[in-house]
């Protein structure tokens, strides 16, 4: 079983088309879409819900304003500024906890003096095992404000790996998040390979660079592929270089095309629809699986 | 003015209207690029910087002479960063969130503070505008702090355009935080519309008034601009998909100086957003936002 | 003295649960007695961070000694060794009662320090 995780360090590179993609051309794949933040994979391979379960990460607190004495113990100890004081009559004010800014470190319901203050579980979002016509898929949603731990994806991928060993798949092909933090490493943890789509600008050259900063720290073999190239031939050049001498592999370059965009109206894959485009992906899936599988992976443990 | 502009996904353009923006207004102008994973606007600015400094994060430290081991620190720890054993109590630095829970619980005072870094802050000065940035030490998981160090340069007067991280997660929540106006940039396409969607709740969520700006419209693909008159959602500017443009910005070049009419279009885009904001403190009197904040 | 195996459920004929962070359950047996009881390690797998840290805790304050399991990232290992808890890996594909027995005669070996990289969540 191989898992690609397709990565870009900036959003909007097309790393979502691309998976799509992947998922039509690999045929029987699991698929996971770790950008939990802004999904958007579901878009392109419309999938039918089989299971749907609720996230839960930390806690949150929740003061009782009838039992608040509004000393403000807890907003000078709150770190986060999660705290404000309201006013609930002419003379009676009460503290109260802003949901979006608290961090769920429990100090204020420790330290109340009234015991005013509840902490319960955190609602973060939820998670969706969904039928698509190129393989099972595993999503989420994260709840808006929700701190993106990486749990999350764990919970996203875990389950993916369950299925695929299930049902005996080859492929687990994951749709990574943007950045370098949490939900990415994450993402790339007990992946085969990773895949980092790249634009030739000077913006997306800086950004590959972190990203394979980060593929080699945690000693996940990385590919680069180049996408929309003809914007700025110098410059794909440059990457391509660069990546070369940072010891990852180049698997192509895919041209800049209006069908990428005509395939998400349409809700297909780029593969599907055709163009340009269309052919210098299945050149990129044709390089990445044959390395792939030429490369014996051991099954790499879920801890 | 604390102008923040984000949007629901990586990619949109946020970065192109925040340099542009920056370079076109009028006024002293700061612009605090606080997408600190991946921190892009000084490609377009090619700031002087100035000032550097390292940002740092509080974790606990135990003196083992005071420690009798009660496990009180442990058991208030939400993140597992200090943890008390029978032998020693043991602190994951790299866990830690900085709350200072475990120095107030423990009754025998035994926790000190001490710091980590966990990025950069530079600050300095190009085209006219004054410029901070955040930069995330590759490795590190948590940005808020790093944000929240960016947005303490934050001009007091005049205008200042905080650049922030894609998504709706938290980074994103304490960048846009304090902020009078977001500009929200989204691409005319179904994976732009979802993530506006997700955009706008986010910033209803907050409190905080919101403008769109369409990137690389195209006048057959209108479904964020009908979302936007549906939700009456102020559409500040429409941006055409324009290859030059593309061009331009990958070889790091700011829109409004490569291209004639582009200059033009966000001079109108600031003029908009001045002009929504009076319209909004005019029909809004001076009542609080939502939260009422008193003290 | 008392051992724990990480463990897929709460008998000795239960699978070694390969993971230690976010193992379904503790099997901890104490040696004199023969007994043993199956405890939950439900904050480990509930954790959002710090998993491992969480889940060597539990097992150091059950008073176990010795711990069986198939994996054990760094800040677990660095835990349990802090915690005076000697670690046994490699006991995957075995039921908890095979693993016990391995243990007595002396076929399990004692794991160096992690031998899996530790990793977010």
């Amino acid at each position: 079983m191989k898992e690609l995780v397709v990565l870009s360090g900036k959003g909007g590179t097309g790393k979502t088309s691309i998976t799509a993609s992947f998922a039509h051309l690999a045929g029987a794949s699991v698929i996971a879409d770790c950008d939990v933040d802004a999904a958007d994979l579901h878009l392109v391979l419309s999938p039918e819900t089989l299971r749907r379960e609720t996230f839960t990460s930390g806690g949150e607190a929740v003061i009782r304003t009838e039992d608040c004495i509004a000393c403000g113990i807890c907003k000078d100890k709150c770190r986060f500024h999660a705290v404000r004081k309201v006013r609930l009559k002419k003379h009676a004010y009460a503290y109260e906890i802003d949901p979006l800014a608290c961090e769920g470190c429990s100090v204020c319901a420790a330290l109340c003096p009234e015991d005013a203050i509840d902490f319960p579980e955190r609602s973060c979002g939820e998670w969706m095992v969904s039928k698509t016509r190129f393989g099972t898929m595993v999503h989420a949603r994260l709840a808006i404000g929700a701190e993106n731990s990486g749990k999350l994806v764990t919970i996203v991928k875990n389950e993916a790996r369950r299925i695929a060993r299930q049902q005996q798949c080859c492929w687990i092909l994951a749709d990574g998040p943007p950045g370098i933090a949490c939900p990415v490493i994450a993402s790339i943890s007990g992946a085969s390979a990773a895949l980092i789509v790249v634009e030739p600008t000077l913006s997306g050259i800086h950004d590959m660079e972190r990203v394979l900063e980060l593929t080699r720290h945690f000693g996940i073999p990385a590919f680069v592929c180049v996408n929309k190239w003809e914007i700025h031939p110098a410059m794909a050049d440059e990457i391509e270089q660069n990546a070369g001498r940072a010891g990852a592999r180049l698997v192509g370059r895919i041209r800049y095309d209006g069908s990428v965009t005509a395939a998400q109206i349409r809700g297909i894959p780029v593969t599907e629809y055709g163009g340009p485009a269309s052919e210098d992906i299945r050149g990129v899936w044709g390089r990445v699986a044959s390395h792939m599988e030429a490369v014996e992976t051991p099954e790499r443990i879920v801890v | 003015m604390r102008l923040a502009i984000a949007s629901g996904k990586g990619g949109t353009g946020k970065t192109t209207v925040a340099v542009n923006l920056a370079a076109c207004i009028p006024e002293p102008v700061m612009l605090l690029d606080c997408d600190v994973e991946e921190p892009n606007c000084h490609v377009f600015l090619s700031p002087e910087i100035d000032r550097t400094e390292r940002c740092t994060l509080p974790y606990p430290v135990v003196d083992d002479s005071r420690c009798t081991r009660c496990g009180a620190c442990s058991a208030l720890c939400q993140y597992n960063a200090i943890v008390s054993l029978k032998t020693r109590t043991m602190v994951f630095p790299e866990l830690c969130h900085g709350c200072g829970g475990c120095a107030e619980i423990c009754p025998e005072r035994a926790i000190t503070e001490a710091r980590r870094e966990i990025g950069t802050i530079s600050a300095g000065s190009g085209r006219g505008l004054s410029f901070g940035q955040g930069l995330l030490d590759v490795g590190q998981t948590m940005s808020p702090p790093l944000i929240r160090g960016v947005q303490r340069r934050a001009a007091d007067e005049g205008t200042t355009i905080l650049d922030c991280p894609p998504g709706t997660s938290c980074p994103v929540i304490t960048a846009v935080r304090g902020s009078d106006y977001v500009v929200l940039v989204a691409e005319s396409s179904p994976f732009g519309l979802n993530d506006l969607k997700l955009a706008v709740e986010t910033m209803r969520l907050m409190g905080i008034p919101c403008g769109c700006v369409i990137n690389r419209a195209n006048p057959l693909e209108r479904r964020v601009a009908d979302y936007c008159r549906q939700e009456r959602i102020p559409v500040l500017a429409e941006i055409p998909e324009d290859r030059k443009a593309a061009e331009a910005y990958a070889r790091g070049l700011l829109l409004a100086e490569a291209l004639p009419d582009f200059r033009e279009r966000f001079e109108n885009l600031y003029r908009r957003i001045l002009e929504e904001i009076s319209r909004r403190e005019a029909a809004a009197g001076d009542q609080p936002a939502y939260g009422g904040e008193t003290a | 003295m008392k051992i724990c195996v990480s463990s897929r459920g709460d008998s000795l004929d239960s699978m070694v649960d390969p993971r230690f962070g976010r193992a379904a359950q503790f099997i901890i047996y104490d040696t004199e007695t023969g007994s043993f009881e199956a405890v939950s390690n439900a904050q480990g797998i509930n954790a959002s961070q710090g998993a491992g840290i969480q889940a060597a805790e539990t097992v150091s304050n059950l008073g176990a000694t010795a711990l069986i399991t198939g994996h054990c990232g760094p800040q677990a290992s660095r835990t349990l060794q802090a915690a005076g808890i000697a670690v046994y890996s490699g006991a995957d594909g075995l039921t908890v009662g095979q693993a016990l027995d391995k243990f007595k005669d002396g076929q399990l070996e004692a794991a160096g320090s992690s031998d899996v990289s530790g990793h977010w969540k």
